[in-house]
Order: C-alpha cells, then sequence, then structure tokens
C-alpha cells in the first residue's frame, strides 16, 4: 500500500498544490517520487514526530493539507497528544500516514509494531480512521478522504502485493464490505490482515463451516449498521485484528451487539498476551499470536465444536 | 518600579478583576506577561480582523495566562464585555485556556510545549504563500522543560523561519517551584543561540523596551527570534512577586482590595 499511497498522492498534489508530504526522517525508497517532484512541498522533519504533528497543524490552519509519515507507531503514539490537541481539536485536514500497523515490522520487535493504534485513534471523536485491506482498497480510500475538511489517520501496510479477493478495491465512508457471504459464522476483519481471514474461510469450507467475510477499512466512522445487520444474521461472530484484543474491532463488535441488543456470540481475535522479547517475521509472530489463517481456522472450529451455546451449522462440519 | 504603559495597566487591573469574580488562580503568570502581550497587541501585531492571510498570529503557548490575552482582546474590541464577564463561567468560551473557538484566538493550548510547533509550521505556511504574515509565540520559561519544543527550535532554525519570534517569559517560577531548582534552564541564552536563533535578551516588564526590540527585529530573512523576557512573576501586586503560591491561588477580598490599589498606583 506504501507504493499506491506515494503513487497517488503525487496525482493528487498534481491537481492541487495544498498538498504538502512530511516525514519523520522514514520513506527511505517510498518517498523519493514525490519529493522529486514537489521538492518545495516535502519536508523531512528529522526524527521529531511530536513536531512534526504540530508543524502540520500550523500548515493545515492556514490552508494546506499535509500527509504527514511515519511508522504507525512513531506516527500515532509517540505525537499522539499534539494530534489531539492540534489536528483534532482545531478540526484542521492533517493527514497521519502509519505505516506498518501489527506485526509488520517483524524482527524490529516491539517499539516497531503497531497494536493499539486503532484503540487509540477511534477514541477520539473527530478523526476519520481508515485501515485498508489491500493496495486497491487503499487508493479508493484515499481517494474518498484526502479533500475531508478534518484529519484522517491512514493504516498503511507496507506489502504492494497482496489482493483480497471480492473486495475489488472497494471502499466507503461508514461502511464495511462484505467479500464473501456464508451462512454459518462470521468473520469481521480489520484492514490488513483481511487477506490471512480470507484464507481462513476458504480452508473452513470444505470442513463443513461456511463464512461470511466483512471487511472494515472504514474504522471510523465505524459501519455500525452494517455490522449490525450482517451481525444479525448469525449466531457466531469472530473479529480478527493485528491488534491488541481491547480497543480495536472486536470492542466495536462488542458495542454494536450491545447496542443493539443482538444476540450472536462474539469472539475476539486479537494480541493477547504482553510481549515476551521473543520477535520473528510478521508470519511468525501472527501464528504465534493465533492470528495466521491457520491459527484463525482452529480458532473458529474450536469455538463451533466447543462453545455453547451451540452454532447450529448448514451442514455437519469435518 | 518601572510603571506600565496604559494598556499593559489596563489589562493587568482585567486580570485582578476577573480573577476576583470567577475566583480563580493563575494570577501571577498573567501578570508576568501583561506588559508584553499589552505591546505586542496595542503596537505590533498586525490583525485586520478578517483578513486570514494576512493577519499576524499570536500563539499564547503557555496557555494558562489567557486571562492577558482575553484582556487584551476586549481593549480591542475583539470580544465584548459580556464575553469578558463570563471568565471561567459556565458555557463560557473563556476558560482558564484560550480556545480556538473564540474569535481571536488562532490556536488552542494549555498543553505547555505545544504552541511553537504550531508556530513553527504557521511561519512555514506564510513563507510557502509567500504572505508577509509574522508568527509570535510566547512560552514560558518551564516550558522549556519540555523536549518536544525544542524540536521546533531545531526545525525553526534549519528553515531558517524569520517570520517567527519566540518571546520567552522568564519569571523564574513554574507550578511547584523556582526554574532553578526543579530543572535548571541556565544559561537560557546561550542555549537558544546555540541552537541557532537570533536570542534578544530584555527587561519583560519594561514596555519601552519591548517595543523597540520587537520593531528592530528583521522578518523578512535569516534565523528565527528569540526574546528572553525577564519578567517579575505577579509583576504589580508586591505580596504575589515571585512567590510560588501564586501560580494557583485565589485572592481574598482584602488581598483583592490591596491589589487593585498597587495596580491603581502604577498606572
Amino acid at each position: 500500500m506504501r507504493k499506491v499511497f506515494v503513487k497517488t498522492l503525487l496525482e493528487l498534489a498534481q491537481k492541487d498544490e495544498r498538498i504538502m508530504l512530511l516525514t519523520g526522517d522514514l520513506g527511505f525508497t517510498v518517498l523519493e517520487p514525490f519529493r522529486d517532484a514537489f521538492p518545495k512541498r516535502f519536508f523531512n522533519c528529522g526524527v521529531a514526530e511530536q513536531n512534526m504533528a504540530g508543524i502540520a497543524t500550523g500548515l493545515a490552519e492556514a490552508g494546506f493539507i499535509p500527509f504527514f509519515y511515519s511508522i504507525v507507531t512513531f506516527a500515532v503514539l509517540r505525537p499522539y497528544e499534539f494530534i489531539r490537541n492540534g489536528a483534532i481539536l482545531h478540526q484542521l485536514p492533517v493527514r497521519i500516514v502509519g505505516v506498518g500497523g501489527g506485526f509488520e515490522y517483524g524482527s524490529a520487535g516491539i517499539t516497531h509494531y503497531g497494536l493499539e493504534d486503532i484503540a487509540v485513534m477511534r477514541a477520539q471523536p473527530g478523526i476519520t480512521v481508515i485501515a485498508p485491506a489491500d493496495s486497491a482498497q487503499a487508493r479508493s480510500a484515499i481517494l474518498e478522504s484526502w479533500n475531508l475538511p478534518g484529519p484522517v489517520y491512514y493504516r498503511l501496510s507496507k506489502d504492494d502485493r497482496t489482493v483480497v479477493s471480492g473486495l475489488n478495491g472497494e471502499f466507503a465512508l461508514g461502511r464495511a464490505q462484505v467479500v464473501r457471504k456464508g451462512k454459518d459464522v462470521a468473520i469481521i476483519s480489520l484492514g490488513g490482515i483481511s487477506a490471512e481471514a480470507a484464507a481462513a474461510a476458504e480452508k473452513l469450507l470444505p470442513l463443513g463451516i461456511d463464512v461470511s467475510l466483512v471487511v472494515i477499512a472504514s474504522v471510523h466512522p465505524a459501519p455500525r449498521e452494517d455490522l449490525a445487520r450482517i451481525i444479525s444474521g448469525h449466531s457466531l461472530v469472530f473479529t480478527v485484528e493485528e491488534h491488541y484484543i481491547n480497543g480495536g474491532i472486536g470492542s466495536l463488535a462488542a458495542e454494536v451487539i450491545a447496542e443493539n441488543g443482538l444476540s450472536a456470540r462474539l469472539v475476539r481475535l486479537g494480541v493477547k498476551q504482553g510481549y515476551n522479547g521473543v520477535s520473528g517475521s510478521q508470519g511468525y509472530m501472527k501464528k504465534i499470536n493465533g492470528l495466521s489463517a491457520e491459527a484463525i481456522c482452529r480458532a473458529i472450529q474450536k469455538s463451533c465444536r466447543d462453545d455453547t451455546p451451540k452454532v447450529k451449522l448448514s451442514r455437519k462440519a469435518v | 518600579m518601572r510603571k506600565s504603559n496604559d494598556f499593559s495597566g489596563k489589562i493587568r487591573k482585567i486580570i485582578i478583576e476577573q480573577c476576583k469574580r470567577a475566583n480563580v488562580g493563575h494570577i501571577g503568570s498573567a501578570l508576568s506577561i501583561a506588559d508584553l502581550v499589552g505591546v505586542l497587541y496595542d503596537s505590533i501585531l498586525k490583525m485586520p480582523a478578517d483578513d486570514h492571510n494576512r493577519r499576524d498570529r499570536f500563539i499564547l503557548s503557555k496557555g494558562h495566562a489567557a486571562l492577558a490575552v482575553y484582556a487584551a482582546l476586549f481593549l480591542k474590541k475583539m470580544i465584548s464585555l459580556e464575553q469578558l464577564n463570563g471568565y471561567c463561567a459556565d458555557g463560557s468560551l473563556l476558560g482558564v485556556h484560550p480556545e480556538h473557538f473564540l474569535k481571536g484566538v488562532d490556536f488552542s493550548s494549555g498543553s505547555l510545549g505545544q504552541g511553537l510547533s504550531f508556530g513553527a509550521g504557521a511561519a512555514l505556511a506564510a513563507r510557502m504563500q509567500k504572505s508577509a504574515r509574522r508568527v509570535f509565540v510566547l512560552v514560558s520559561d518551564g516550558e522549556c522543560n519540555e523536549g518536544a519544543l525544542w524540536e521546533a527550535v531545531m526545525f525553526s532554525a534549519h528553515h531558517k523561519l524569520a517570520n517567527l519570534t519566540a518571546i520567552i517569559d522568564c519569571n523564574g517560577q513554574q507550578a511547584f517551584g523556582y526554574t532553578k531548582d526543579v530543572l535548571s534552564l541556565d544559561p537560557l541564552a546561550q542555549r537558544w543561540r546555540a541552537f541557532g536563533w537570533d536570542v534578544h535578551e530584555i527587561d519583560g516588564n519594561d514596555p519601552k523596551a519591548i517595543k523597540d526590540t520587537f520593531e528592530a527585529l528583521d522578518f523578512s530573512s535569516g534565523s528565527p527570534h528569540a526574546i528572553i523576557a525577564r519578567t517579575v512573576f505577579g509583576k504589580g501586586v508586591s505580596y504575589m512577586q515571585s512567590q510560588i503560591k501564586w501560580h494557583y491561588w485565589p485572592m481574598s477580598d482584602a488581598e483583592y482590595q490591596q491589589a487593585l490599589s498597587e495596580i491603581k498606583d502604577n498606572e
């Protein structure tokens, strides 16, 4: 999604001179096309993300649309209070671009993981939060949101290749995308991990479990009506997110279930444990945290088999 | 004691009256910047009300002294007496810290260490838009404890934001002690200078010195400007001066009468 982000931003910047790009000294081999095309609208603010968020606020107040770029945790957590008291409080069109949600920076370890960004960002009224599932959806999401009057947070993946089948680049603010309709259980997945959830759904079908798969990319505004409708059609619902278990879309689904008086049981799949110093590739980290396609499959099979009340499957599970 | 000019004297009187009416503190912090704010609003800031492009920006980064700015906005007829009398009342836009929802305030503040970054962005924007507008950010000395402030200091010097001026209200105090005892800032002027700023050290309670210094600055090229303004905390009210408790304390009736009479004597 990084490449499509820069490509799309370049196209927009050619048409609209308000667009600027700031970076906290990250984006080597990614941001150069923008830097080279618009050297006067590109600023490397140095390793100083709080100031970068403040600079963006001052620029936006004067009419610019500054995008500021860093790794998720450095884009969100380090300057969080600047974002809160700056772009959000003043309702200015600052764009926060965080790259590498979840475990995407694998062996770099916990300091580089993005595991609570969705929770802290969706807690704030007045900011749009977008976590695309693949590059095509990222492009649609940027095109739909770049000119919003208030701030936007984009949680983008480094992965430029993964495609979530059935998504077809669809995106709409406040809507969820149903990429697969099944009769038995529903999976609701957050952004970048949707491909794992889709693979899990594929694996479960021959095992007798027919899965609905719903992608949430518009985290805020949240697709509450879509979720209520989809959840009410299932008795067992799973949320899948490369994020801590509390505060993300699992919590969102729980809110929708409770506030609408729905009867579905919810199983939240996400990161449950604190960090113990052990790292590895993103695939490895997903696996040991129960978020690989296989682990998602196993969790769903187990819930279908063991949990009560029992789910009535459309056919006998293998 | 050097006397305030008329405008700053009026600001002081409003500070005392409003703090008593609302029964709130932060009096000493507001009094220490009365001369700085007075000169800025009366003589320096170009603020044609609705010209967003040309209007200078002023950011009170030490937001807890907002009453001094409200007083200046009132004296410049940018807010009404009714609004001013709503200071710290239920449902008022005039809280302890300034909010941009109030006309005349460009940036909300209250969390120390953020205003200079906003101001550096605003100054960069002005330069990119080829506007002659300038940006003034008033920070406190205690605020220089904040690491993020120094990020903005570096950025502004690196990009030679000559249209940006930081005014450091050096009253030597912060909420829980004297700055020299809490986290020593000395030598403050040398520090700003070492970071590449054009530094001027002045008596921050001397309106003439303040005005002369601002008027001599070159906002068109060179380094950003830092005015190290040596001020007296609680300036104008003898029993408040340099006393830590007047960071938060409200006045009794007797203290109020004494404060009013001392300020009147110095007008």
